[in-house]
């Protein structure tokens, strides 16, 4: 069938042939055959691509969805700087070697454990002998020994209570036997695995990112269409809103807000970035529809009797929804940053959700002890994702609007 | 000039009273009852109604809002709501140290960005120039967090040569001691975007005709970039640079709380987290008091630098 219509159409007239061919490639055409060429921008598309499918899997709960547990040994340093490990001995349990130790510790005092103090006396100093690998470790063990004697020369009970305590430490210190020494990219301060919580981050972060992004979009184009296309005292009425909303300094606005919503969540910190952010696309869309609205095609429009929101957003908006996508596209990156000082300060995502921003505030102290791997890779991440998508803007708009090639910076 | 001031003057009104009346709805209306967040979680219904008369919460809304306008006019916020100080005295003494940290960086990052942006745009489409683009992009998608972080790390903790935080009482001793590493951070963070947008400036200028004419008369190389373009290019430059000033006044509030410098930028964080609402109503107020009147004297400055502007 499908060949006997090729045939057909070989058949057919020159001129009939040459129709599918002669029909002009749109805007998005021509702007994607641009942005194809532009090697810096593909590749950037890919990156924000990849961060983007990261975001879905990990939302859908495919990947890093037990980013919570805690499966490596605190502050487990990370795979590749395995050697520099053992010589920085931070707090408590730390290395390889002190999870072997730590089980036998406990239950060899609680058996041996008699009234008489000197026998104490020796087995604090076997003990701080035994160990040689950690020295820091034989202090926190012994120490609990002492009340335990104490106890016993007054309670008859004391030898079945250490038992159990004996019982109970085992099984708490059995649960760390499993728990690796290092991951791939370390652990944190509860042994999290810190590739985990950045895929996890990075969800947060862009989703709010772009949800914000769309608010904000969404406000301006709405504000910007009413102002530009019906003029006069909407204009004025719209103009002013602005520039109310524009003397306020954009992080004193969002502080404000934050300390007006009590409640903390993703939606609270969308809505106040979208509510906040919609001052810069409101100025450049109530400009192009002040351009538009006096063009012919919007005068045949009205002439077949389309009504003005058909007008507005039928007619006028497709013609400037490359402008809408390239404000987006800015708008995200800029979130995205402010997302992560506002979680940073702790008046961003709620306690229980992991970002970029949370991240940061956790590493700032880790830093102090040398555990530099949480701060690296949240870093990494977001400096990965806001340069190529700051380079991807810049892609965009000059697919889209090759008149403005090159004036926009890099 | 003199009825062209007057007439912006007048314009500033509905703006400043757009901005009283959006506080105003942010905090007595979307964030409920004030006296509620005040009161806190351990209260009777009469120190909630005795905390209602207090702040006049039990007025009908005109009446609040009169109450607001007269307490912009008159710089009169009472007392804040976790420490008992004034709220005008509070204003007063963080200024200072703001202005320490914010002037000095402001005149320093600004002179080494149109340098810098004169240099690159002049050798543009170089390698250099590419560089230095790259590592400006790259720069800006770092978190302003991480550099502190890393440099208060770094130069303050590990090579000790700056203090990790503080302040001190003299002039002298803050600026050269304590607001040193302060200032270091706050130009790295803002050369980077200041030089890309200052080189497209620019850029603008560079192709045109009149650079091609001074040429062509024999004035040398220096004297074009540094009178005929960046002249010419200012008029952007100071659009931009004004723009910026009140939120820079905040903007290096991260840097304050960070160093723990007590400036204006710390006052807003301390405020938000301790739901102090005098405090924080009345420095969005006057913040955004000064952005309008530096955005009328951007315009004027126009005039000074570029005598085709015509003021209406």
């Amino acid at each position: 069938m499908a060949t006997d219509i090729a045939a057909l159409r070989d058949r057919a007239p020159p001129l009939v042939r040459e129709i599918p061919h002669t029909v002009s490639p749109g805007l998005w055409v021509l702007a994607w055959r641009r942005l194809k060429s532009d090697r810096v921008g593909m590749v950037s598309l890919v990156i924000v691509a990849a961060f983007i499918v990261m975001m879905i899997l990990s939302g859908a709960g495919l990947i890093a969805g037990d980013w919570n547990r805690e499966v490596g040994i605190n502050y487990a340093p990370p795979s590749f700087a395995e050697e520099a490990a053992p010589a920085t001995p931070g707090a408590g349990t730390q290395g390889p070697a002190l999870t072997e130790i730590a089980p036998t510790t406990p239950e060899y005092h609680s058996n041996v454990v008699d009234p008489i103090g000197d026998v104490i006396e020796k087995l604090r100093e076997g003990g701080a002998v035994q160990p040689p690998a950690a020295s820091g470790a034989p202090a926190a063990p012994s120490t609990p020994a002492a009340p335990a004697a104490e106890e016993k020369s007054v309670d008859p009970l004391a030898d079945v209570m250490a038992d159990i305590r004996a019982g109970k430490s085992a099984a708490a210190q059995a649960k760390p036997e499993e728990r690796k020494a290092t991951l791939p990219f370390g652990g944190d301060k509860w042994g999290r695995d810190v590739l985990k919580k950045t895929i996890k981050g990075s969800e947060t972060s862009i989703f709010v990112g772009l949800a914000a992004a769309a608010v904000a979009t969404f406000l301006g184009t709405v504000f910007g269409a009413f102002a530009g296309y019906y003029g006069r005292w909407v204009d004025d009425f719209f103009n002013w809103f602005y520039s109310v909303f524009n003397s306020i300094p954009y992080l004193l606005l969002i502080l404000a807000v934050a300390a007006v919503l009590q409640q903390k969540g993703m939606l609270t910190i969308i809505l106040i970035l979208g509510l906040t952010g919609w001052t810069g696309v409101f100025r450049l869309i109530r400009a192009e529809y002040l351009k538009h609205k006096s063009r012919e095609y919007v005068q045949a429009a009205d002439a077949i009797g389309a009504s003005n929101g058909r007008r507005m957003f039928i007619h006028i908006f497709p013609n400037i929804s490359h402008v809408v996508l390239v404000q987006l596209s800015i708008l995200v990156v800029g979130f995205i940053k402010a997302e992560v000082i506002l979680s940073f300060l702790g008046f961003g995502v709620p306690v229980d959700v992991v970002s970029w921003g949370s991240m940061l505030n956790e590493a700032q102290n880790e830093l102090i002890l040398g555990k530099w791997w949480q701060l690296v890779a949240a870093t990494i991440a977001m400096a990965t994702l806001v340069t190529a998508f700051s380079l991807f803007t810049d892609s965009l708009r000059d697919a889209l609007d090759p008149k403005l090639k090159g004036r926009a910076g890099a | 000039m003199g009825a062209y001031i007057v007439r912006r003057l007048w314009q500033m009104l509905p703006t400043m009273l757009g901005v009283i009346l959006l506080v105003f709805f942010l905090f007595n209306w979307v964030g409920g009852d004030p006296a509620y967040v005040l009161a806190g979680k351990i209260s009777n219904q009469e120190q909630i109604d005795n905390i209602r008369r207090q702040l006049g919460v039990d007025q009908p809304y005109w009446v609040q809002l009169g109450i607001f306008i007269k307490q912009v006019v008159t710089a009169d916020f009472g007392a804040s709501w976790s420490t008992n100080e004034r709220v005008s005295h509070i204003l007063m003494t963080r200024l200072g140290p703001s202005l320490t940290v914010v002037v000095p960086l402001v005149i320093l990052a600004t002179l080494i960005s149109i340098g810098l942006a004169l240099a690159v745009a002049y050798v543009r489409g170089s390698l250099t120039d590419r560089m230095v683009m790259i590592v400006c992009t790259v720069g800006l998608s770092v978190s302003i967090l991480v550099y502190i972080i890393v440099f208060q790390y770094v130069f303050a903790y590990k090579l000790g040569w700056f203090p990790v935080q503080g302040w001190g009482d003299g002039f002298l001793e803050n600026l050269f001691v304590y607001a040193s590493l302060p200032i270091l951070i706050g130009l790295v963070v803002s050369i980077a975007p200041e030089l890309r947008l200052y080189r497209t400036f620019v850029l603008d200028e560079i192709y045109q005709d009149y650079v091609r004419t001074a040429r062509a008369k024999g004035v040398s190389e220096n004297r074009i970039m540094w009178i005929h373009v960046l002249r010419n290019a200012s008029i952007p430059i100071i659009t931009n640079l004004m723009a910026g000033i009140p939120g820079l006044l905040l903007g290096s509030f991260l840097i304050e709380r960070f160093f723990s410098i007590p400036g204006i930028g710390r006052e807003v964080i301390l405020a938000v987290e301790r739901s102090d609402f005098p405090v924080i109503k009345a420095i969005t107020v006057y913040v955004a008091f000064a952005t309008i009147a530096t955005n009328l004297l951007a315009d004027l400055t126009y005039k000074a630098v570029d005598p085709r502007v015509q003021l209406k």
